[in-house]
């Protein structure tokens, strides 16, 4: 196995986070740190798929409350491809079933020597608890509507493998806003990077208050169509949703749908994005999502990249912070 | 019977006299004997308290607190809380029925009152249920839970949910000289709500209280308080609008009284931000506009009173993600410190003025025997070192919940000592 490692010193040099939680914390240079790092990884696994032993003897601990199929593939591969061995946690028959609180199970696992903790779980901030409650690494795979950072990054590295930079590009979050955890990273990473970003949908999942931080809110997809660079087609988190927020599934495909017909109002290269699982028909229409424009499956190679990227430089600002507990710093 | 006692050396401060002056305070038989006695007066064998650099007032009543027993004594039991109430320089609170069996019997009532004489701590007055098993449908025997010593009805920790209902205990209890007491929300719009809905719960993806679901509960109770001639306290309030309603309807003479929680008066929802449960409290900590109009509305009268909000909660549920902890806090030994920190130290309220809030208008409002320093009163008496600042450190709490949204907070203005029918009940070590 080839084991020519990309050169990352000039990274980790400036980066000092052992937890990533959310990305409206973080700042442009630290999200551009984390973008960098994940196309060096990326570069340099590609082709021949050969892993590279970064993280060799570290475990990744992932503890997933709610259901997941790609997101937890995606960090066990990333973790793999580094070197690092996984375990996997699931809600199901854990101990929190039996009363057990979060955090007490949280702390159980950790006695088992892990490194890093990958948490998803239907409220937000429990990762927020567990980088208190625990000493490992903590990393979010997402916290109910609040954040997604991951998922977020990987939106921004395949922007910008496409468009060179993210600065000065008007992108869209199109759909329901209100409990998307990927609408609320994406927004924030955006932001950071530069892009004028616009928030658009029904009023029951667009909320006015976007606008007092800052954002550019619609509930007219046609209108907002022509100025957009990218489009990002978020799901309807209807097992999220305690009241129907629209009159029907139909109604929201006839107003939000990207389909053919609304392909004509875009620009020749506009970027057509999905974090997924998409719903054909509902957000966009098979045409759109099979598509020229459509970069739906580079976005599910590029997460992996992010991950590799965010668990190797979590892993070492932590050998950091442990050497300088242990010599007394 | 206690020994008589001279409090001597301190400002004696009693809004129902416009007491604002040094002066010297005898009791005798657990009542008040007279202010500045004349030397020939005082009985051989006075237990002195020197109050010298205090301020000696009527003790604190708090218009709800929870107590949890029967039912929840991992949370609290009448004991602790009565002993943490002491603490916090409260000679009264007045009881809501968050227990199982909730409090809407004779017998019930009973319970309260004879584990609270037990504690011998303070006095603990019942609020009984407004509804049959606090459903919400038919009312309580009031007139029976009035004769077992409730001193007023309400469903509270929960909202009065029939507006029907709430409009026929109104008549009813105008008979009863009892007042009802809602705590205003509309359960539907609340649903789910963590924390205050705003631009701070949108960005953390936490969902909202809207202000709304308070604000509509007011609008309807005043209009029955006004519809009936009853007698209604609304309360705790949070909002703008609440204040607003309040304000027009007191204007056209309306008798509704309502109160705040100092936890409102103090913090914004931009602790939140930290995700620990500790902020998850009700009402829910709401935007610094919200906060600045209530601590206006307690100045001018708008709001009545000040309660301490007390929702004991045990560790263990405390530990859960948001979603899942309850809404909890302990605030009775931190309540009246943190009114003076949020009102007196910024120059809205002085010390007369909040120990009115939070002693004389509470005790007019629940119709007892307190609030006030007149002669052939309670002698129950708080004594306040008005000057000394500590840091709010919930191990050293006597409540058995340690969750507090203001612990490591410095405030102003100690309990030095709490008296009960003119016996030292509590003093700071």
């Amino acid at each position: 196995m080839d084991h020519t490692l990309p050169e990352l010193t000039g990274y980790t040099d400036t980066w000092h986070r052992r937890h990533l939680l959310d990305l409206e914390s973080l700042s442009a240079d630290e999200i551009r740190t984390l973008l960098d790092v994940a196309q060096a990884l990326k570069d340099a696994t590609e082709g021949c798929r050969r892993k590279l032993p970064l993280l060799s003897g570290k475990t990744c601990a992932n503890l997933f409350f709610e259901n997941s199929t790609r997101t937890r593939n995606s960090f066990s591969l990333a973790a793999k491809r580094l070197g690092a061995d996984t375990v996997e946690f699931g809600s199901s028959g854990s101990s929190t079933a039996k009363g057990e609180t979060f955090a007490d199970t949280a702390k159980t696992i950790e006695a088992m020597g892990v490194d890093w903790v990958v948490t998803r779980h239907s409220t937000p901030g429990t990762p927020n608890l567990l980088a208190r409650e625990l000493t490992c690494c903590v990393m979010n795979a997402g916290d109910g509507p609040h954040e997604h950072p991951t998922q977020g990054l990987l939106d921004l590295l395949t922007i910008r493998q496409h468009r060179g930079s993210i600065e000065g590009l008007t992108v869209a979050l199109v759909g329901d806003i209100a409990h998307s955890r990927t609408a609320r990273s994406n927004i924030w990473g955006l932001k950071k990077l530069g892009a004028h970003v616009i928030i658009c949908g029904p009023p029951t999942l667009v909320s006015p208050r976007w606008q007092e931080l800052g954002f550019e809110v619609a509930h007219h997809l046609d209108e907002i169509l022509p100025r957009c660079d990218v489009l990002n087609l978020l799901r309807i988190q209807f097992e999220r949703q305690h009241a129907r927020p629209f009159p029907s599934v139909h109604e929201y495909a006839a107003l939000y749908a990207m389909n053919a017909k609304r392909m004509q109002l875009a620009s020749d290269d506009i970027l057509i994005m999905a974090p997924g699982p998409i719903n054909r028909g509902v957000e966009i229409t098979p045409e759109v999502a099979d598509g020229p424009h459509s970069v739906i499956l580079e976005q599910v190679t590029n997460g992996i990249a992010v991950r590799m990227s965010a668990l190797y430089l979590l892993s070492v600002a932590d050998d950091r912070y442990r050497n300088q507990l242990s010599a007394g710093v | 019977m206690n020994k008589p006692v001279l409090i001597s050396g301190g400002t004696l401060v009693d809004p129902s006299q416009n007491l604002n002056r040094s002066g010297r305070l005898l009791v005798i038989d657990g009542r008040v004997a007279a202010i500045d006695p004349a030397d020939k007066d005082i009985p051989d064998g006075v237990q002195t308290i020197d109050a010298s650099s205090c301020l000696v007032a009527p003790g604190l009543v708090d218009l709800g607190v929870e107590l949890r027993e029967p039912g929840f004594e991992e949370d609290e039991t009448i004991e602790s809380g009565s002993q943490a109430a002491l603490a916090g320089g409260y000679t009264s609170i007045l009881a809501t029925a968050s227990t199982y069996p909730v409090i809407d019997s004779h017998g019930s009532v009973e319970f309260v009152r004879q584990k609270s004489a037990q504690a011998k701590a303070a006095r603990v007055h019942v609020i009984g249920c407004l509804s049959k098993g606090q459903k919400g449908e038919q009312m309580a025997e009031l007139g029976l839970l009035a004769e077992a010593g409730a001193v007023a009805f309400s469903d509270a920790p929960r909202a009065i949910r029939s507006d029907a209902l709430l409009k026929r205990a109104l008549e009813y209890c105008r008979m009863l000289n009892r007042p009802i007491f809602d705590r205003p929300e509309i359960p539907e719009m609340a649903a789910g709500g963590v924390m205050h809905d705003g631009k701070v719960s949108l960005v953390l993806g936490l969902k909202g209280l809207p202000t709304e679901a308070e604000d509509l509960a007011v609008a309807r109770d005043v209009r029955l308080a006004e519809a009936t001639d009853g007698r209604l306290h609304v309360g705790p309030v949070s909002t703008m609008g609440a204040v607003d309603l309040l304000r027009r309807v007191k204007s056209r003479g309306v008798a509704v009284t309502a109160s705040v929680c100092p936890h409102n008066l103090m913090q914004c929802d931009e602790v939140m931000r930290t995700y620990e449960s500790r902020y998850k409290v009700h009402p829910p900590l709401r935007s610094p506009n919200h906060v600045s109009t209530l601590c206006q509305a307690v100045k001018d009268k708008t709001i009545d009173a000040i309660q301490s909000g007390h929702m004991p909660r045990s560790r263990e549920k405390m530990m859960n993600d948001l979603d899942e902890s309850p809404f909890g806090m302990s605030s009775l030994e931190t309540s009246f410190a943190t009114a003076a920190t949020a009102l007196v130290r910024s120059g809205i309220l002085d010390w007369v003025e909040l120990i009115d809030r939070m002693s004389t208008r509470p005790a007019q409002i629940a119709g007892i025997d307190a609030g006030t320093l007149k002669v052939g009163s309670n002698a129950d008496i708080v004594i306040i070192d008005p000057n000394a600042g500590w840091k709010v450190d919930p191990s050293q709490f006597r409540s058995t919940c340690i969750s507090t949204p203001f612990e490591g907070m410095e405030l102003i203005g100690r309990v030095c000592k709490t008296l009960v029918e003119g016996e030292v009940r509590f003093q700071y070590q």
